[in-house]
Formats: structure tokens, C-alpha cells, sequence
């Protein structure tokens, strides 16, 4: 048989029409879609795009039985090594992961692994309605510290070892930054309220509300009897740019925007949390977020959404096809600007209008590429005189964030590095006895699945060490 | 789910609760807050801690109708529930080495600058206490500072009940006539305290402000309760809910703090006349 050299694209919502809802963008594979991308997998034998997943799915064996068109077996052979299959399936960077090590991409597209992925997870979700087994319980009890993408991994595989997990989550809702910072229309809430009611049925408990370092200590859960500690509580303060200007009304850090939005439904028609809706928009940043930000402005009804970014797209950091689709739907890139000021309303007549205060556009400078700096990325360098005004009414910062130190500042004895980033050896075990860390706690802020990879080694490492306890 | 043991109005828009919350209760320091939502798919709003009871588990809040969410809080009742109690959140109120303090408090500020005051009363410590008002009906509190402070002031600011005149009447008056204080703290209305910083400037006594901006998480992820401080001719940027709610009153920045909290005043005003029955019956 010839093989198909393109991945069968994947159904979208059209660009005009999705720009103005929060309904997820991309549709998932139908089943008939599913078995013919499956059909171009070649079954290697070294099986190369398994070791470019993080988590080590068993791609080519799951590929094959949505070939044959047994989808349920199929999820059971990515059940194995992966908690969050709906979530990975959506928001994992495949293309930098499993796909790029797709023999088949070599001269052709690679095989579609995370659409696949998806749309095995979702026929699941749809179609399964047998209890999971519960595992034998094996007496240890273990804590986790925060419910996102390396808490929930850490918890399932350790309830599928027979442990007795209880998860502690700060805020109202399990989730982390799958709820409070990817948006609706990338990761449904209703797929993470899934996954999280499948580790409920596990036997994990969920205890929202409880701030670690605060609430309660790492210390103190030891003395409520657990033996070993994951913290997961991923990234923490957000990054200001220090400009002047950044305090007017209508600037915004992405969590913050992104946290109205998606944690507290501003989105809605008549929200209870207020956000600014509307006007024009400029977002700080070219990462994920920056993305989901502006897309999200557009959805909130913006007639224009920029995105500022002070090098060129070949250094973009956000994924291909995030960029893509904020193109598609009119996002507009302003590459290769720097901002330098942000600009505010203020009449000097009235110091009661109610305007003042209100931000009404960003002052940038025009960039250009010179040497490439540390990190291999050529260095952008201000073009003198060319400074420049962008009329907006709301700014949006997504520069990235530094470690949250609620818990470096409660525990005793618990190292961290110069960037405020919690120290871990290669099994993900900190300086202190039976505390384990990972994802963006560790790393600062990176990927759902390299967190979901730390959650994983975390649980094999607990796992080692409270059996030979 | 945690259920509210009991609720006692202090004055027209003025409510204060005793929330089941075992864990914050025993935790809870003066100067700490809470953030909660009243109901599923509700607004997350911080209140400080008015008090603790770690044996009962129970966490006292005091708050004012302000918006939507506060109206809702209002109507509910003895024995039911709120959706979601956090904390305790922020830092405390620093009180070593502090023997002779002066605590001011503004409206329903005063409820925050009450366990304060019991805390500094508790140490030792020499406490005065003033508290202001704009007129007689929304007096609170006064017999719990009586019991704490060696000193009170009740300012009413129509003169109504009282003293007549602001809170800075008899603070300036004190430091004029060489009283001195270790130091000044003061919790209310962002104007009033930024006109107590003022007043005790020349005599160059401490002043610790207590900040109430807008938040979310409250844990230092969303960046939206950050302020302004002026440290040694830089600006500096802090976020309330870690690093305070109590800061340097001479460091802070207090004009951008009134326009960042007058963010979503039209919002919340909407927010209000939908939640409170008046309105709709004026409809």
C-alpha cells in the first residue's frame, strides 16, 4: 500500500466564526479520520517516537489498535503510562516530542500521534462506563501539593499503585493551570473536570482551598502521617516589565487576564469577576500564553489584538500552531518592538474624571537582530530614534513569572536555586528527606507535559523508596 | 462547604460571621485575610480576619456591602453555607519590640485594626486606639477597643457621637503636645490613612499601613493587588498578597493605589443594584 504523505488535518472551527466564541477550536478526528491516520503509522521496530514522549506512551502498540478500530484497547495501552490523555492529546507540543522523532516525518509528515491521542481519549471519556479497578490498597499515604498537569500524574500513578494519595489545592478548583490559565476554547473544562473525577474514582482525594506554606506546612503534613511530599505548586509571581506606566487601569498580567477569564468565567455574559472587554489590545510576549491571551482579548470581543514581541518570529517561543490559528483569526504580530512606556489618561482639569488612570496606548521601540546572545537566539538591539505609539486600552504582560516562595519561605532545610527554583537530583527528590518537586516549581514555567514527565518520575521515585521503607 | 455559625449585624451595612474553618482558625494571625466565595461560580473576595477561635474552629469576618458579592454574603444566614474559605493569607502584623503603639482605624477598617489592637493589648504593649466614623449609626466595635487600649478616641466626623472631626484630630494633637508612639498603624480608607502618614511625618514615627487592593488568588499568581513603593528613590513593585498587607505608609504610593482600586467601579456598582432586592422592587 502507498503511504499518505500528509497528516489528515485536523477539523477546525472556521477562523471568523471562532474568533468570536469560547468553543474549542479544533473538532478531533472522527473515527473513520482516526483509522486511516493510524494507517500510515509504519510500526517501527526501535520505536523512536516513544522515546520523545515525556511520559513514554506506547505510541506504535496504541496506533495499532485504533487501526483496527479498537479504541478502547487503545486507551488502555496509553492508560498504562499516562494519566491526562485528553489533556496531552490538546496541548502537548508533539511536533517538538513524539512526531519529531517519527521516522515516517523524515521524508513525509509524521503521523498525527497527539491527534490520535485525543481522539482516543475522548471516545473513552464518551463511551466508557465501567468503574476503574481499584487498586489494593498498600497501606503508605502520600501528599501532593497542587492539582495541576505533575500533581495529577504524581497522583495517579500512585494511586495505581495502591497508595492513599491526597492532593491539596489552593485555590476553589483542581486543575491548576489547566483551568486557570489554558483557555476554553484550546482545553474544554469539562476534559479536566474529567481527569480529575477519574483520579476521584481511584481512590485520590482532592482538598481545594488548602494553601501549602500557609493553610499548612510540609512539616506539619508529616505529622498528619504522610511519608512522602510531591510539591507541584508550578509557577508563582508574575514577571513586570519595570516601565513606566504599568500600574495604569487596563494593564494586566496574562495570569491575571487569562485567570478572570478561565478560572472565573469573566467570559460569560453577565460575569460576577470583571475584566476589560473590547477596544484594542496589545499583548507583551510571543510564548503560549502571550497566544491564549490575545486570542482570548479577540474572543472578549477586541476590534484589534496585537501581539508585541521584541524579536522576529523565527524566535517566537509559542508553538506553530498556536501561532497559526492567532493569525488566522486576525491577531496582529508586531514583531521585532520592544515596549518602553505605557501610556495613561490624565486630566489635568479634572482630577475626578473618571478616565484618569485608564491606559491608552504603549509606547514602543523598533528593534533589530544583532548577535546571538546565551541563549543562541540572536540578540535584538534598540534601532536608535525609533520609538512609536500603539493606541490601545488595555496591555497585557506575558513575560514569563518567577517561583512562588510561599513554600521555599515555610520549609526548613529546602534548597532552592539563584532563580528561586526548587532544587531536585535526577530522581526529582529535594534537599529534604521523603520531598519530592517537579514541573514549574522546578523548572519555571515550561510545558504541561515535561511537568506531567516530573509527576511521573516523582511517583516511580516515592514509589522506590517508601517500598524499601 | 463551610457553615457559618453566626451572623450579627454591627450596623446598617456593617455584618459580622463566625465561619466553621478549622484549619484557618488555627492558624490565623492579626493582620491575616481570608479570601471566599459565597457560592458555586461566585466572586473570590478577600476579608481579613477579625478574630479566631482555634478550639471552636472558627474564623470571625466583618465586612461592609460594598458590591454584588458582599450583598449576597449579607443575605445569608445562621446555619447555612459559603462555597469556599481560604487562608490564612498574607503576612501578620509585625508586633515585636513594639511597647507603645497607636493603632487607627477608618469606618470598617476598624474590625481589621480590632485584633491588632487585642494582639498589642495581649503582648503588653501601651495601646491607644483611634477610631473614626462618619457619623453615630455606624459606630462598631467600641466596647471591644475600650477593653484593649488604654486609650480611645471615637471620632465621628459630623460630630454626631464622640468627638467631632477625622482621626487625625487627636493624633496630631498627641504628637504635638510630645506624645510619641513606637510605632503608628493604621487600617481604613486608603485617603485617611495617607493623611495619617502625613500627620505623623514631621514627627518621624514608623507608620504601618494596611493595604486592601482588588485580588484574585491571593497566593501571588495573578499580580492584580500590586502597588507602588518608593524605596530609596525607586519604584518598586510588591503585590499585596505576599508580601503585605501591611507596608512602610511612607513607602507607599497611595494616589495610584485609590485609581488601581476605582478599577471596576461601574461594574461593581452594577454588580450591587443586580444582588440587592431594593433595586430590583425599584425596577
Amino acid at each position: 500500500m502507498a503511504i499518505i504523505p500528509n497528516k489528515n488535518p485536523m477539523p477546525t472551527q472556521a477562523p471568523e466564526v471562532r474568533a468570536h466564541n469560547f468553543d474549542e477550536v479544533a473538532l478531533g478526528y472522527t473515527a473513520e479520520i482516526a483509522m486511516n491516520e493510524a494507517s500510515r503509522c509504519l510500526n517501527c521496530k526501535n520505536q523512536p517516537c516513544v522515546k520523545g514522549c515525556p511520559v513514554n506512551i506506547h505510541i506504535p502498540e496504541f496506533i495499532a489498535k485504533v487501526k483496527e478500530g479498537q479504541f478502547e484497547e487503545a486507551y488502555q495501552i496509553i492508560n498504562m503510562t499516562s494519566s491526562l490523555p485528553a489533556v496531552c492529546g490538546r496541548v502537548c507540543p508533539q511536533e517538538s516530542q513524539c512526531e519529531s522523532k517519527c521516522t515516517l516525518g523524515i521524508k513525509f509528515e509524521p503521523v498525527g500521534i497527539g491527534r490520535l491521542e485525543r481522539f482516543v481519549a475522548d471516545y473513552h471519556n464518551e463511551n466508557n462506563t465501567a468503574k476503574p479497578q481499584l487498586p489494593t490498597p498498600n497501606g503508605h499515604k502520600v501528599a501532593i501539593v497542587g492539582s495541576g498537569p505533575s500533581g495529577l500524574t504524581c497522583a495517579g500513578d500512585l494511586a495505581k499503585k495502591g497508595y492513599k494519595v491526597a492532593v491539596y489545592e489552593a485555590l476553589h478548583t483542581a486543575g491548576g493551570v489547566l483551568v486557570y490559565g489554558i483557555p476554553e476554547f484550546r482545553l474544554p473544562k469539562r476534559i479536566v473536570a474529567k481527569e480529575v473525577e477519574t483520579l476521584k474514582a481511584l481512590g485520590v482525594d482532592i482538598d481545594t482551598n488548602v494553601v501549602i506554606g500557609k493553610t499548612l506546612t510540609i512539616d506539619e503534613l508529616f505529622e498528619m502521617g504522610y511519608e512522602a511530599v510531591f510539591v507541584g505548586s508550578g509557577a508563582g509571581l508574575p514577571r513586570f516589565m519595570n516601565i513606566p506606566g504599568e500600574a495604569y487601569k487596563g494593564v494586566y498580567s496574562a495570569n491575571e487576564f487569562l485567570t478572570r477569564s478561565n478560572l472565573m468565567k469573566a467570559y460569560r455574559e453577565d460575569p460576577v469577576t470583571p475584566i476589560m472587554k473590547g477596544g484594542k489590545v496589545a499583548v507583551v510576549g510571543g510564548g503560549n500564553v502571550a497566544m491564549d491571551a490575545a486570542r482570548t482579548a479577540l474572543r472578549l470581543g477586541a476590534e484589534k489584538v496585537y501581539i508585541v514581541y521584541r524579536r522576529s518570529m523565527e524566535e517566537l517561543p509559542a508553538r506553530k500552531e498556536e501561532v497559526e490559528h492567532a493569525q488566522e483569526e486576525g491577531i496582529d504580530f508586531r514583531l521585532l518592538n520592544n515596549p518602553v512606556e505605557i501610556l495613561g489618561y490624565n486630566n489635568p482639569d479634572d482630577p475626578r474624571d473618571p478616565k484618569n488612570g485608564f491606559v491608552t496606548g504603549i509606547k514602543c521601540i523598533r528593534m533589530e537582530l544583532g548577535e546571538p546572545d546565551a541563549s543562541g537566539r540572536r540578540r535584538p538591539v534598540e534601532v536608535p530614534g525609533s520609538e512609536f505609539v500603539l493606541d490601545v486600552d488595555t496591555v497585557i504582560l506575558s513575560i514569563g513569572t518567577s517561583p512562588n516562595p510561599l513554600i521555599k519561605n515555610t520549609t526548613k532545610g529546602l534548597e532552592v536555586n539563584s532563580h528561586g527554583g526548587i532544587i531536585v537530583n535526577e530522581d526529582g527528590l529535594t534537599s529534604r528527606e521523603a520531598v519530592y518537586a517537579g514541573g514549574d516549581a522546578v523548572t519555571g514555567a515550561a510545558t504541561v507535559i515535561s511537568a506531567m514527565g516530573a509527576g511521573k518520575l516523582a511517583a516511580k521515585s516515592i514509589d522506590e523508596f517508601l517500598s524499601n521503607k | 462547604m463551610y457553615k457559618i455559625i453566626s451572623r450579627k449585624p454591627l450596623n446598617a451595612t456593617v455584618t459580622q460571621m463566625e465561619i466553621e474553618a478549622p484549619l484557618v482558625a488555627r492558624k490565623a494571625k492579626p493582620g491575616q485575610f481570608i479570601i471566599l466565595r459565597v457560592d458555586e461560580d461566585g466572586e473570590r473576595i478577600p476579608l481579613t480576619v477579625a478574630g479566631t477561635d482555634p478550639e471552636k474552629g472558627t474564623v470571625k469576618i466583618i465586612f461592609q456591602i460594598v458590591g454584588g458579592t458582599t450583598e449576597k454574603l449579607n443575605h445569608k444566614t445562621e446555619g447555612e453555607y459559603l462555597q469556599d474559605f481560604v487562608g490564612p493569607l498574607g503576612v501578620a502584623t509585625h508586633t515585636e519590640g513594639v511597647k507603645k503603639v497607636c493603632i487607627v482605624g477608618g469606618g470598617v477598617g476598624c474590625a481589621i485594626a480590632m485584633p491588632v489592637a487585642q494582639e498589642f493589648h495581649r503582648l503588653g504593649a501601651e495601646v491607644t486606639s483611634i477610631i473614626g466614623f462618619r457619623n453615630k449609626d455606624i459606630v462598631i466595635l467600641e466596647d471591644e477597643f475600650k477593653a484593649c487600649s488604654d486609650k480611645l478616641f471615637v471620632m465621628t466626623d459630623d460630630g454626631s457621637y464622640g468627638r467631632h472631626g477625622n482621626v487625625t484630630v487627636p493624633l496630631k494633637e498627641m504628637l504635638e503636645n510630645g506624645e510619641t508612639f513606637d510605632e503608628i498603624i493604621t487600617i481604613g480608607p486608603l485617603i485617611m490613612m495617607k493623611f495619617v502618614v502625613a500627620a505623623a511625618k514631621p514627627f518621624n514615627i514608623p507608620v504601618t499601613v494596611s493595604m486592601n487592593p482588588i485580588m484574585i488568588d491571593g497566593t501571588g499568581m495573578c499580580g492584580g493587588c500590586r502597588l507602588t513603593l518608593n524605596q530609596d528613590g525607586k519604584r518598586v513593585t510588591k503585590f499585596a498578597c505576599v508580601d503585605g498587607p501591611d507596608f512602610n505608609g511612607y513607602e507607599v504610593d497611595f494616589d495610584e493605589a485609590m485609581s488601581r482600586n476605582r478599577m471596576y467601579m461601574d461594574f461593581e456598582r452594577h454588580a450591587y443594584e443586580e444582588a440587592c432586592n431594593l433595586f430590583k422592587e425599584v425596577k
